[in-house]
This record gives structure tokens, sequence and C-alpha cells, in this order.
């Protein structure tokens, strides 16, 4: 597309949308926020690169091939994080376990950054994965079709 | 156990003045044909509702419902629409009295019950006195974290939460086995058409 304005604002968005996203992320223990919420902050970075520049760049940025992926280690590092809590012997998602020795529950912090980690990047890629779909299915449609 | 009484706060107007707009906004979508302005409508009442959830002081629900209610949903929906028509097909109105009745009698039983709810933020309601109560007393010492909500979401509730990971992997690939058919045929880009005479000229062979 050859709008120079949307081009250039776009880019300018691109990077601090991604920044909100991770703040949403790690802030979530401390204010509002959180994976969920931040999974679609960085879905929403991606989806207005592909608004602007269609969608065949986008789809050179960010495959299609690694959403997949990405898809299955956000869900797998959840899981993942309660199986290494039953490794270290305690029950399934119970993070004290990977700071046994802490005075103040750090295991607990840990495990929650872990968690959300895999919630984050599983619903980003999700969410992605869905946009991909209904978008890729329609040629891209013209200006005075709306 | 003190018997709670609401404050009267002139919150209560913009709590009014959200509601009704909330409202007016449902009944211009029931009777927009427009396929794009509904679209828009439904972004509009989920950012509504998470103005009406920050007031309520539910500030989590309020952003989740901001992104992915007013945000990722309308973007699925308007490309959704691009899959179908831009109209909604005309319907001949027809009458249904029993249909009609059974939604009146459902709505005055729901009006009855709002009567026994228990007052907004009611310490002694059920909903605030029991689990809650009491994750709200552990949580300080348990978890160091100062976010309650994160605490019940990823330690309290953890399990549940894998759950509903769960669900959204699941949506992503029911999607893809029902739009991405481009996988199913060995990843290559075919068109429907281009199958068929495949399909076709393999008979004739």
């Amino acid at each position: 597309m050859d709008h120079l304005i949307l081009r250039v604002t776009t880019k300018l968005m691109f990077a601090p949308i991604i920044l909100f996203g991770f703040y949403v992320q790690f802030h979530g223990d401390f204010g509002p926020g959180g994976g969920f919420q931040a999974g679609v902050i960085f879905a929403v970075a991606f989806i207005l690169h592909a608004f602007c520049f269609g969608l065949e760049e986008t789809k050179k940025v960010l495959p299609q091939k690694a959403l997949t992926v990405l898809m299955v280690i956000g869900f797998l590092f959840y899981a993942g994080t309660g199986v290494v809590t039953m490794l270290l012997g305690a029950n399934f998602l119970a993070y004290d376990a990977l700071v046994p020795n802490s005075t103040h529950h750090a295991g607990q912090h840990y495990g929650i950054i872990l968690v959300e980690w895999g919630v984050g990047v599983a619903v980003a890629a999700t969410m992605l994965t869905i946009f991909y779909h209904f978008t890729g299915r329609e040629p891209d449609i013209d200006q005075e079709d709306w | 156990m003190t018997e709670f009484e609401t404050v009267f706060s002139p919150i209560i107007f913009l709590d009014l003045a959200l509601l009704t707009m909330l409202f007016l906004v449902a009944i211009a979508m029931l009777r927009s044909r427009h396929l794009f302005g509904v679209v828009m409508l439904s972004g509009i009442y989920s950012l509504l509702s998470a103005a009406f959830f920050v007031s309520l002081d539910a500030v989590d629900v309020a952003f989740t419902e901001a992104a992915v209610g007013a945000g990722i949903s309308t973007v699925l929906m308007l490309s959704g629409m691009l899959l179908t028509a831009r109209r909604e097909k005309p319907k001949t109105p027809g009458r249904a009295p029993v249909a009609l009745l059974a939604v009146l009698a459902t709505g005055a039983a729901l009006f009855y019950a709002t009567i026994d709810m228990p007052a907004f933020g009611d310490p002694n309601s059920p909903a605030n006195s029991a689990v809650g109560q009491d994750y709200v007393d552990r949580a300080a010492g348990e978890i160091p974290m100062p976010n309650i909500v994160t605490s019940i979401l990823a330690s309290y509730r953890g399990f549940d939460t894998m759950g509903e990971v769960m669900v959204i992997f699941t949506a992503g690939v029911a999607v893809m086995l029902l739009l991405g058919v481009g996988s199913m045929r060995g990843g290559r880009r075919v068109s429907d058409i281009e199958a068929d005479d495949a399909a076709d000229n393999g008979k004739a062979e």
C-alpha cells in the first residue's frame, strides 16, 4: 500500500506497542495485566503491520509455521512448569518447590512469571493464527469496497 | 457481622450513564442491517463495558475486556465479515406469542431475583465472605506479589488457568483445521478450481 502517513505511523507505533506488551506481561504481578492481555497486545502489533503492509509482508516477518510452533511452546511452557515442580517433589504447579529454602516464598514469584510467559506466548500465537487464517482466505479488498 | 449499608456516591450517575449507553448501543446493534456498522458497534459496546468495569474497581477485567473484546474481537469479526456478505438479509417480521411470553416471564423472574441479591461491595455477601476472604487473608503471607488477582489466577487457581490456555490453543487448532486447508493438501498453494480439475483428470486416467 502506498499511503505515506499510514506507513510512517505504523513504523513509529510498532516498537512501542511491543514494548507496552512486555510491560503488561512483566508488570502483571504488580498492577493490572498479565499473560492474556500482553499476548493480545503482541498480536495487535503484528495485525497493525498486516493492515498497513498487507498480510503477505507480515507472513515474511512471522510465518505461520513459527506461530504453530509458538502455540505449542506456550502451552508446554505452562504445563512444563508444573512438571518441573512435580520433579522437584511437590504437587503440580506448587511453585514453592522452585526455591525451597526461601523465607519469603520467592518460588511463587518465579513460578508465576514463568507461567504467565507461557500464557502470553500461547495467546499471541493463537490470536495471530486465527487472524492469518481468516484474513488469508480472500484477496485484499478495494478501497472503494467498504 | 455488622449490617452493610450502601453509601450514596455521585459515581452512581456515571454508572447509570454508562449502562444507558450500553443499552442504546445494544438496541442499535439489533436494528442495524449493515454488518460493518454492527461490528464497530460491538467494539464500542466492549469499550463501554470496560469503562463500566473500571467504575466497579475491576481493573484487571476491564483491561482484558478492552484488549480482547474491543481490540482483537473487532478485528477478527471484521476479517470474518470479509468472508460473507456486507449486509444482513432483511427478515420478514413475524409474531411469535409463545417466545415473547417466555422472554417476558424470564425477564420478570430475573428482575425479581435481583431483590434478594446482596448490595454491591457488601463484605458479608457469600462471594466476599467465604473463599474470597480466605484468599485475601492468606495471599499477603503466602505470595510475595502485590496484585492479588494475579496471585489467585496463576497460583491458587493455576490449574484452571492452564485449562483456559488449553481452550485458546484448541480454538486456534480448530480454526487451522477448518480454514487452513492448504496444509492438509501437502502445504502447496492450491485453488479450488485447479484441485477439481486435478480430481477430474485422475478419474479420466
